[in-house]
């Protein structure tokens, strides 16, 4: 793990992104069924979050356990959306007042609250999708950075607000649709999101988006702002004597985890086909932690392949030994933590990474002198 | 709301939920002690915490059923026997953790949090492996379950003394250990400047095991208290850990009498609002407060100047 | 699926197919004519490429076996197992065995949503026993109703859903709640009701039945207070405080999971003890699986509005309560969803029977006025809106942790799940 080179992509870092793509656009789409690639489509939604967390926590050292909030905002502003253009008239006809959420129509309530009134458009639901996660974060972020706040307070103050979040989503289930979230979402501007079709044009512009965010990624880890959040991590005090706005640039990578998690969130809900406050809580904001922590935490990349096995691995376990599953994942936290700690990334920086390595210099010695980047990155 | 009644009505009334915030307040400080033991003292985030709790409540249950089976003429007692098999359970078990896990991450407090998670789970599994998937219930000896008739109104809830009694027992117990022996004092020199404490001849390692033994050993009194009034289910402890956390991280980590005062104030506000509000909107409202005192005083209502 | 084309092998019949249909005819030459799976060749009782073979028909069971909803599904998944091979030692369905997959919701909605996708597309299963929570249902329900599969869903529930993809082997709201409301009133002489619920859809839409069927037809009757708590909550001494206050004649409680066990014994330790019915308890939320939580003493004397019991006494029931103790031990106990569970495959079978098909919009078709003699319940009847005609009975607590039952309506009550008047 290194940031030795200033350049935006070392050779390391072009194999890595280029193996990813491979995978994720061609791999997987082949080898999979419609029914395992939606499946895996989904896994990467949560690569989103886990990305988030690794410039966060990794580069960082802002552990959020409320992920799973901005992940749920971004994920309920789409879902919002598409339950409007579900619920039309003709297809809420049985209801006692046609043409608003079915879950409202329980409720009583019988007229649209004004606060869904604008996530009839979809462009106001693509930019909510970002913009209020990003809020959050900011009023998170300003209430706490700007107070020194840090380390183990931001990661349980950021649970509470997961937890708070959660009771006031079921609570409100006149406007939120409750303990059993908007379900029963059809289509996207009369585009039919439940057809396989559907679901595969899905999975590559989900992978498209992910690219986007791991270059954003990339971009900041490599620029002034990413030396400075390590910096700021080994030696806060420090950074902020030599006269840096410690609390700004926390809070600008805090909205930015926000922003992803909001836009993995809103891909849920499309791909899934629906949006509940179960993916908003404590349980499922650590797990996406776990995630990110396995994948390594220090790489972008690991992140992905991270949230890929960890889910992949949940389902197949869980459909073979479902009560293994507990003590796998259980397991697979405290083995991370004690002896991998860099995870996925980690062990192939550690051990696969030299071997290539040495493989592509011992060609290239015949040709011009050993790249230094590579073996740099490699250390 | 209050027209229709006479005055020694509400009087009653205001006694009884008064005692109902005081009862809220102790399980508050049973759930809260023992994490901050650890918490304050040690750093350590501890999120198998309920799983330590509800193995108190395990033991509890496994000692009614002995009891039933063999000591019927005890049974009415075997409640006092029970919360000391729980003590030393939990308590050996987190001798253990520390030993296998705890001590090779005191450099990183973030990773003891995740680590402490992946525990959790496998605790919760191994209670549904162990004692099934459903809740089991606890049998209370008669005498602890009834109510206490103060006036014609007034009725006060044993289960509820009881849960005092032993709150205010532990936090004595605790102080005493913490301020007046000498493994107090060795923890609090540990938790003040870990280098010198060690240079002085402490020995940091068997303190930091027994504080996080007796940390998880109060857990598992607290849990066992609980079994009066919760359930006992392989996920019963995380229903405990979001407000354990928090009445702990706003009373201000390493203070003692920090917790205690912030399980107080947030016991009240939640009783209060609960009475004039629906259940749902107290909690959140509670929560909501403490969380904007947080972010007004994120160090928390008491806090100690600690030189990093 | 249902526009799928019809899989070319399974048009004619291969040398092994064949070899395997003559070992089973030598089977089942011992059924009467109708069962045996020569009877029903499978290329005619399966025309949508379902998981049916000449000997085998596989459905899936589809519940949480971890997570905090494990502690209410199991019993769900035992009544189903042993319905399954309880049909099985009768020569199976068409003469085909049953098989099934389970799978684990893990009490995650979007996990549920998954698995159901996966018994569906990739097993093909002819139907599915599953789901207990409403949320559980409302995430997999648009993938049934996608891929046309057919669910057999046990909990009692909220009603306001009548899915053609469903059958609802529990009682909706109304059936539940009307009976019993009826019953407190006119034997108990009850006035004023506490409405009590954890937070989420379920208690919401039941209470806001019962306060209906209260302020508009039982007469001079109110409703003096309403009110929810969070999931899991364990405190209940505030609102036992509320309650003194307003001297309710009935409390109304609608409290699930973990906060079930809190509120029960923190009522009996604030004084209210259930056996002294004043104020009087009736639950629609504690069934005898509950009651080993609480502690049948802590309950004492609380009243519970269901359809089932396990202390009914007829010989369907006593049969059943044996077979049940046969295969899962002695000290199991029955609850209303784990006996509406158990009919769930016995309703199918009568429907693919009655059907002579496993294509599932024949079995739909089939399903309705579908009867059951042998439930343990008693008679129940498929009415049209995929619900079941069923009894509603009032049983009190006692304290070895089971009910007795003191009251039963005289007719089958009609499943309404839209019901007019209370929306």
């Amino acid at each position: 793990m290194s940031i030795a080179s200033n350049r935006l992509f070392t050779r390391q870092d072009i194999i890595g992104f280029a193996v990813l793509a491979a995978v994720v656009f061609i791999v997987l789409p082949l080898t999979l069924d419609s029914f395992r690639l939606n499946l895996f489509g989904k896994y990467l939604t949560y690569a989103f979050v886990a990305v988030g967390l690794v410039l966060c926590w990794g580069a960082g050292g802002i552990l959020s356990l409320g992920q799973g909030v901005f992940f749920g905002l971004g994920g309920y502003c789409m879902a919002m959306f598409l339950k409007l253009e579900a619920s039309t008239p003709e297809n809420t006809a049985i209801q006692s007042t046609p043409g608003i959420p079915d879950f409202m129509d329980w409720n009583q309530l019988t007229a649209l609250p004004w606060w869904w009134e604008p996530f009839n458009t979809l462009t106001f639901a693509l930019l909510a999708v970002v913009a209020v996660p990003v809020m959050f974060a900011f009023i998170i972020g300003v209430a706490m950075f700007r107070r020194r706040v840090g380390g183990v307070y931001f990661a349980i103050i950021t649970q509470a607000f997961a937890a708070i979040l959660t009771i006031l989503i079921i609570g409100q289930q006149g406007f939120t649709g409750g303990v059993n979230g908007i379900t029963d979402l059809r289509t996207l501007q009369g585009w039919d999101i439940r057809t396989d079709a559907a679901k595969e044009t899905l999975y590559y512009v989900n992978g498209v988006l992910l690219f986007s965010c791991l270059l954003i990624a990339q971009f900041v880890r490599k620029s002034k702002l990413g030396r400075l959040l390590i910096a700021m991590r080994d030696q806060e005090d420090r950074v902020r004597f030599s006269g840096y706005d410690v609390a700004s640039f926390k809070i600008f990578i805090f909205c930015l985890g926000a922003a992803f998690a909001g836009i993995g969130g809103a891909m849920f809900t499309l791909q899934v086909g629906f949006m509940s406050p179960t993916l908003v809580g404590i349980v499922p904001s650590i797990e996406m932690v776990i995630f990110c922590a396995v994948g390594g935490r220090l790489s972008i990349i690991g992140a992905v392949y991270g949230a890929l096995l960890v889910n992949w691995a949940k389902t197949s376990l869980s459909e073979s030994f479902p009560e293994l599953w507990l003590f796998g994942l259980g397991g697979l936290f405290i083995a991370v933590v004690m002896l991998f700690p860099n995870g996925l990334a980690g062990l192939y920086a550690d051990h696969v990474a030299p071997r290539i390595d040495r493989l592509l210099s011992r060609k290239s010695a015949d040709v011009g002198p050993a790249d230094d980047t590579a073996r740099a990155a490699a250390e | 709301m209050f027209a229709d009644y006479s005055m020694s009505e509400l009087g009653a009334i205001f006694a009884m939920q008064g005692f109902a915030g005081l009862i809220l307040f102790s399980v508050f400080v049973l759930m809260a002690l023992g994490l901050a033991i650890i918490f304050g003292q040690m750093g350590v985030i501890n999120m198998a915490h309920g799983e330590f709790m509800i193995l108190g409540a395990y033991m509890t249950y496994l000692t009614s059923t002995l009891f039933e089976a063999y000591l019927p003429g005890l049974f009415s007692i075997y409640f006092f026997i029970a919360m000391i098999v729980a003590f030393f359970a939990s308590g050996l078990l987190g001798l253990f953790v520390e030993w296998s896990m705890i001590r090779h991450l005191y450099k990183r407090p973030l990773d003891t949090l995740l680590a402490t998670w992946g525990l959790s789970l496998i605790l919760q599994q191994v209670y549904r492996s162990v004692f099934g998937a459903r809740e089991v219930g606890v049998s209370i000896p008669d005498w602890m379950m009834g109510s206490l008739p103060l006036t014609d109104l007034v009725e006060i809830p044993i289960n509820g003394i009881f849960v005092m009694v032993l709150a205010v027992a532990i936090s004595l117990a605790v102080y005493y250990l913490m301020f007046r022996s000498s493994w107090g004092l060795q923890v609090r020199a540990i938790s003040q400047n870990r280098v010198m404490a060690d240079a002085v001849g402490i020995n940091t390692a068997w303190t930091d095991r027994l504080t996080f033994g007796i940390g998880c050993g109060v857990a598992g009194v607290a849990g066992s208290a609980f079994t009066m009034i919760g359930s006992t289910g392989p996920t019963a402890g995380q229903l405990y850990i979001v407000d354990t956390f928090l009445v702990v991280v706003f009373g201000g980590a390493g203070s003692l009498l920090g917790t205690i005062a912030s399980a107080f104030s947030i016991s009240q506000a939640q009783s209060i609002m609960e009475f004039f509000l629906s259940g749902s909107m107290a909690k959140v409202l509670t929560l909501l407060v403490v969380v904007g005192i947080l972010m007004i005083r994120p160090q928390g209502l008491f806090s100690l100047k600690l030189r990093k | 699926m249902s526009d799928k084309k019809i899989p070319a092998k399974m048009a004619g019949p291969s040398r092994r197919a064949f070899m395997a249909g003559t070992a089973a005819m030598t089977a089942s030459l011992f059924l009467p004519k109708g069962l045996r799976a020569a009877d029903f060749p499978t290329a005619e009782v399966n025309t949508t490429g379902l998981a049916v073979t000449d000997d085998t028909v596989t459905i899936g069971i589809l519940h949480s076996v971890t997570g905090t909803m494990a502690i209410s599904e199991t019993g769900s998944v035992q009544a189903e197992k042993l319905a399954i091979d309880q049909i099985n030692a009768q020569g199976g369905i068409l003469g085909r065995k049953i098989e099934y997959i389970q799978e684990d919701g893990a009490s995650d909605w979007p996990t549920f949503a998954e698995k159901a996708r996966k018994l569906l597309v990739n097993d093909k299963v002819a139907s599915v026993m599953g789901c207990w929570t409403s949320a559980s249902r409302k995430a997999v329900l648009p993938v049934f109703e996608q891929h046309n599969g057919f669910l057999y869903y046990p909990t009692f529930y909220e009603g306001l859903e009548q899915s053609p993809n469903v059958i609802y082997t529990g009682q909706e709201a109304t059936q539940q709640i009307i009976a019993g409301l009826d019953w407190v009133s006119e034997t108990k002489g009850a006035k004023t009701f506490y409405l009590l619920g954890s937070d989420y859809i379920w208690p919401r839409t039941s209470n806001k039945i019962a306060r209906k069927h209260i302020e508009n037809f039982l007469e001079g009757s109110k409703v003096v207070g309403e009110e929810y708590y969070p999931l899991g909550h364990t405190q209940f001494n505030s609102v036992i405080n509320k309650i003194r206050l307003r001297k309710p004649d009935v409390i109304y409680a609608i409290v699930v999971g973990g906060s079930n066990v809190a509120f029960y014994k923190q009522l009996k330790a604030a004084g209210i003890d259930p056996t002294g019915e004043s104020p009087l308890v009736l639950t629609i939320s504690v069934t005898e699986d509950e009651i080993r939580g609480i502690g049948g003493e802590n309950i004492e004397g609380t009243y519970a509005c269901m359809k089932y019991f396990q202390s009914l006494q007829n010989d369907n029931n006593l049969e059943f309560v044996k077979a049940f103790k046969e295969m899962w031990g002695e000290d199991i106990v029955i609850g209303d969803v784990t006996q509406a569970a158990y009919l769930g495959p016995w309703l199918w079978k009568a429907a693919v029977e009655k059907a002579g098909s496993f294509d599932i919009n024949k079995v739909r078709e089939a399903q309705i006025g579908v009867e059951l003699d042998s439930a343990p319940e008693g008679y129940v009847k498929v009415h049209e809106n995929h619900h079941l005609w069923s009894k509603t009975r009032v049983g009190r607590a006692q304290a070895d942790g089971q009910y007795e039952v003191v009251f039963e309506t005289a007719e089958l009550v009609e499943p309404d799940p839209f019901p007019e008047g209370y929306q």
